[in-house]
């Protein structure tokens, strides 16, 4: 584990902005089966953060390998590429002050082009790509960017309603500086009919934030006959400065 | 007119599905040659100061059966209270100790163990002490947003009885859903989504 600080900038230490539990999917959610069983009931336990949720683990660049972000070939046989529409992955990992936040470990997991995953559970009729593994990782750079190469993932059927699929759509975890900032969510494709159709994506009340979830092609950013470009950009807690009694200047 | 406050809003959260083993623990869902070790996998090596533990771990629904596609993340302070962590400013936790582990419950009993070391005691906000706790953080499929709670210890009954967060639960009948007991060298916890036994969960 290495320093994650940018030099200018001070690690932060103040307790995070109250999560807007509007914006996210609420717990219990029904036309999502699953979290039927799974959704707790009770009221949660509110609690400004301390000292445990505000630090965090660290992860440094020095653990990631050459080619972890880049799922076209990570898990591919040498000389051999991952199949389907090739495309990039880029952005920044803000918090909700718009600020960058550096050192920030980004991993990534998605079905094939075909829509099915490198999983023993799997049961999709889609093929197997021997050249897909189907997970990521990077770290933010300075300014909170991040970038990775994959091929874009296929829709799916689950078996949630009799005829329920669920758009294309790469999973990110995210880690912020401080335990209370861990996230898990789903990017989709600009111009996807299969959003506004999927029961997962619908335990999201607000339209907007779903299009906050849902990645604009970039045909600046696409690399002319190589590979488009997909901008998402990625919003963390915020927090509040705190004054130190021995360092006055705060944050 | 005031400037604007010019907020932008938190990522909404969407479940980490089935597969979140595929993503975050490639090794153990069988998918080999990306990373040569999952994340999280081990917290502690010989030099690390402190009592070694065991903790046992199970994510049960509703109907009271154990999630087998679950993800558990947990993070704690070191031996003495230190975390490992920028953000830290009493002093340098143990480097021989990540104070971060991740564990996928098992895919056939549910379970999961994590290896550390019993955790020092921390400071609430106020400056009163905390009882010796791991911080907990659950995904899975049917999870729309990751849980966090808490694990306290069975056998850190004065630390527990004076702890300012499990003082906060208002129905003290609530209180052991956080405290896991002890067995010989391994704690024991099992996080109730749902019943009359339902873990307390934090709005942190």
């Amino acid at each position: 584990m290495s320093n994650i600080v940018a030099p200018n900038r001070p690690p932060e230490a103040g307790a995070f902005f109250q999560r807007d539990r509007d914006w996210h999917p609420p717990a219990f959610t029904p036309g999502y089966k699953t979290s039927v069983l799974r959704s707790p009931r009770r009221a949660l336990l509110s609690l400004n953060s301390t000292i445990s949720e505000i630090t965090g683990p660290v992860f440094g660049h020095d653990m990631l390998g050459e080619l972890d972000d880049d799922m076209i070939v990570n898990f591919a046989k040498p000389g051999e590429s991952a199949i389907g529409p090739r495309i990039m992955v880029y952005g920044r990992v803000l918090d909700e002050r718009g600020v960058g936040v550096p050192g920030v470990l980004v991993e990534v997991w998605q079905a094939n082009a075909g829509g099915r995953y490198r999983h023993k559970k799997e049961s999709y009729l889609a093929p197997l790509d021997p050249n897909f593994g189907g997970c990521g990782r990077t770290i933010s750079g300075d300014d909170g960017s991040y970038c990775f190469r994959t091929i874009q993932p296929g829709p799916y059927p689950w078996p949630n309603g009799p005829n329920d699929w669920r758009p294309a759509h790469i999973h990110f975890s995210v880690f912020g500086h401080g335990f209370g900032q861990r996230l898990i969510t789903q990017m989709y494709f600009e111009g996807d009919p299969m959003i506004w159709k999927c029961p997962i994506v619908k335990t999201i009340n607000d339209p907007q934030a779903i299009e906050q979830l849902t990645a604009a092609l970039d045909m600046q950013a696409t690399l002319p006959m190589d590979m488009r470009a997909y901008k998402f950009d990625i919003v963390l807690r915020g927090r509040r400065s705190t004054m130190f009694e021995n360092r006055p200047e705060g944050n | 007119m005031a400037q604007k406050l010019d907020r932008l809003k938190e990522s909404p959260s969407q479940t980490a599905g089935p597969y979140v083993h595929i993503g975050l623990t490639p090794n153990f869902a069988d998918i080999g040659g990306v990373y040569p070790d999952d994340l999280g996998a081990a917290m502690v090596s010989d030099k690390t100061k402190g009592e070694r533990i065991t903790v046992t771990m199970r994510v049960i629904d509703g109907a009271g059966t154990p999630l087998k596609d679950a993800l558990i993340e947990i993070w704690q302070a070191d031996a003495a209270g230190l975390y490992n962590s920028p953000a830290e400013r009493r002093g340098a936790a143990d480097p021989h100790f990540t104070g971060w582990g991740r564990r996928a419950t098992d895919m056939v009993s549910g379970e999961c163990v994590f290896e550390t070391i019993k955790p020092g005691r921390v400071p609430f906000n106020d400056g009163r002490l905390m009882a010796p706790h791991l911080t907990v953080w659950i995904v899975a499929r049917g999870i729309n947003i990751g849980l966090h709670t808490r694990m306290y210890f069975g056998d850190e009954e004065a630390a527990n009885a004076e702890d300012p967060v499990l003082a906060r639960i208002e129905h003290k009948v609530r209180v052991p859903t956080l405290i896991a007991q002890r067995s010989g060298d391994t704690y024991v916890f099992d996080i109730q989504l749902q019943g009359d036994e339902e873990t307390v969960f934090f709005d942190i």
